[in-house]
């Protein structure tokens, strides 16, 4: 078990707890929440740990700032798209899409790299910038490969879809849809435990270290560009997969689901409320994150509904206004846990 | 004459119209300590950069155990046998004491690119990383971050770091700066172990003549970034170029 972890225990008893609650509930998620709207929730939690857990493989472990992340996310997820339209549906299409998706993430990732992580960090963050911006422009305009602002629909392999009934178990009907539910589910199981071992492996204690001190790192030998580099493409790689995951679970790609900067935002946000440069953060980041965004509104609606009576509290509780509390709420946890929520918990303090 | 292990021929460097460093040709050889002394601003650290990569030369060349080394990075320039410690404490701040020392270690064995094995289990590394901790007695911290260690304790990580590294040419850029009376000879003695296994060449720039007395086989003295003086400390220090130049600014700075 421990091996599994990497030797990256959680460090903290109440981590610990949570970090189970959530792997349980995700793990039997079909079975303890079931019904569309909660599986789709949960599906979006495991995609979205993997993608914030390689955000912060950058970010956190390498300090280096990219914004470019969401671009490698859909690179995954359009190649899932494009080869199920192009190839027909079937699950050679799926693996080649998921497989040319991470190699042209990888590919594109490496030639960012080289060309700006020479000079300065922070200009690979312009960099990234102005290419993430290029290319989700250019997938709205080239609508006749894209399907532009509309995305893309097509058909997965129907063993993975509702139509493929399985029967009852536990008193929950048994679909193609719960088996992608656990595809997604062990991929990103996968993908997280790989990158926890990355992050504790020789390489990311180099990582780390030049994070730390760039300066010294190349003075004791190691070629500061060549480490950034690979982290960037590993890093890039990992997000296609998670993003060829998402779109097979969707069968629907668009530029507001995958590529948008708002998503890019969250991304960032779930890193730094899980807590930087902790692989356990995305967990948590992603969980909480995802979960405010889809049932903080109900939660709000439900609120208003109970203090109609009082004057003006329903007006600021009412549904249209949950932006603004989860604005609210991530201010207040970022201005409490500066560490983010795993560092506290890690901290005791 | 011993081996030579490093040499620099006409090393110049200029920012601007500056010459920080003006054609200084020495060469340095196994067994040897040698000083490098000078008032403020002689040079001595711009010529440490130079000999280590860190500032590109404007003329001259770098040779390493007979390689020329000019044109190499700083991480090539420490694969090829040349380590340094550097003056203003320099290490990984939020890594452990032990991680600090075993990161060396690791550069060393060319571990840096395994992704998927865990650090913790490369056990050799970390025995290794642990002998060099006994020998700056820092064995009792291991597990201490940096950022929590004293100016001394930080003073001898860096020079535990170097050690790690086991370089053919050792730079040390005032080793013992900072440091209390009662910690600076267990950093000084580890020098004078280095130097008595006469495999190495250690370069010392040092201000307090004391250490320089009690280590140096030799010294050179940059003054305005020239070589100005060239030999046995006694005759050195002696002479009326240090007298002029270096003496009595030392003085000062005392």
């Amino acid at each position: 078990m421990l091996h599994l972890l990497s030797g990256d225990k959680p460090r903290s008893v109440v981590l610990t707890i949570i970090l189970l609650v959530i792997l349980i509930s995700l793990a039997f998620a079909p079975f303890l929440f079931p019904g569309v709207r909660s599986l789709e929730t949960a599906a979006r939690i495991c995609i979205f740990i993997v993608l914030v857990a390689s955000y912060d493989l950058l970010l956190g472990y390498s300090g280096i700032v990219s914004f470019a992340h969401t671009m490698f996310f859909g690179l995954g997820a359009y190649g899932v798209a494009l080869s199920s339209i192009h190839m027909g549906r079937g699950y050679d299409a799926l693996i080649v899409g998921t497989v040319l998706g991470a190699i042209a993430a990888a590919a594109l990732a490496w030639l960012i790299a080289l060309f700006s992580l020479r000079v300065r960090a922070i200009f690979f963050a312009m960099i990234t910038l102005a290419v993430a911006s290029a290319v989700a422009v250019l997938v709205s305009q080239l609508s006749g490969l894209t399907g532009g602002e509309d995305g893309l629909n097509y058909k997965i392999p129907r063993d993975l879809t509702p139509a493929n009934r399985l029967g009852e178990f536990l008193g929950v009907k048994v679909n193609g849809k719960t088996l992608n539910y656990y595809l997604v589910f062990f991929g990103s199981a996968a993908l997280f435990l790989l990158l926890l071992r990355v992050v504790n492996s020789p390489f990311g204690r180099v990582l780390q270290a030049i994070r730390e001190n760039d300066f010294r790192a190349e003075a004791v030998g190691y070629r500061v560009v060549w480490y950034r580099t690979v982290a960037t493409c590993l890093s890039a790689a990992t997000a296609a997969l998670a993003g060829s995951l998402f779109a097979i679970w969707l069968r629907y790609v668009g530029p507001d689901t995958t590529l948008s900067f708002e998503i890019m935002l969250d991304i960032l946000l779930m890193v730094v409320i899980g807590g930087m440069g902790t692989m356990y953060g995305a967990i948590l980041g992603a969980t909480l994150f995802v979960l405010a965004q889809n049932y903080l509104q109900t939660l709000m609606g439900a609120a208003s509904e109970a203090t109609h009576s009082l004057p003006l509290v329903p007006h600021l509780l009412d549904p249209d206004r949950w932006l603004l509390w989860l604005g609210v709420l991530f201010v207040l946890s970022v201005y409490f846990f500066p560490t983010g929520i795993v560092g506290r918990l890690r901290n005791g303090r | 004459m011993s081996q030579t292990l490093l040499e620099t021929k006409d090393l110049t460097v200029r920012f601007g119209g500056h010459v920080a460093v003006d054609a200084v040709s020495c060469a340095f050889h196994a067994g040897e300590l040698t000083a490098i002394v000078g008032p403020n601003g002689a040079g001595k650290t711009t010529y440490f950069n130079l000999i280590s990569g860190q500032i590109p030369a404007s003329a001259g060349s770098v040779s390493l155990l007979g390689e020329e080394v000019t044109k190499f990075s700083v991480a090539q320039r420490c694969r090829a046998g040349l380590g340094r410690a550097f003056q203003l404490t320099n290490l990984f701040p939020n890594l452990s004491v032990l991680e600090n020392v075993r990161l060396v270690i690791q550069a060393h064995r060319n571990k840096g690119f395994s992704l998927l094995s865990m650090a913790d289990s490369h056990h050799e590394l970390t025995v290794e990383a642990r002998a060099v901790l006994e020998r700056v007695r820092l064995d009792t911290m291991e597990d201490q971050k940096v950022t929590e260690l004293s100016h001394g304790n930080q003073r001898k990580l860096e020079v535990a770091m170097l050690i790690a590294l086991d370089p053919m040419v050792y730079m040390f850029d005032e080793p013992t700066a900072g440091m209390s009376a009662d910690e600076a000879p267990v950093v000084l003695d580890l020098i004078a172990e280095l130097k008595a296994e006469r495999e190495r060449t250690i370069l010392l720039v040092e201000h307090k003549m004391d250490v320089i007395r009690a280590l140096a086989d030799r010294i050179i003295v940059l003054h305005n970034g020239a070589l100005a003086a060239d030999g046995d400390p006694a005759e050195v220090m002696a002479s009326d170029v240090v007298q002029e130049a270096y003496m009595g600014k030392a003085l000062e700075n005392v």
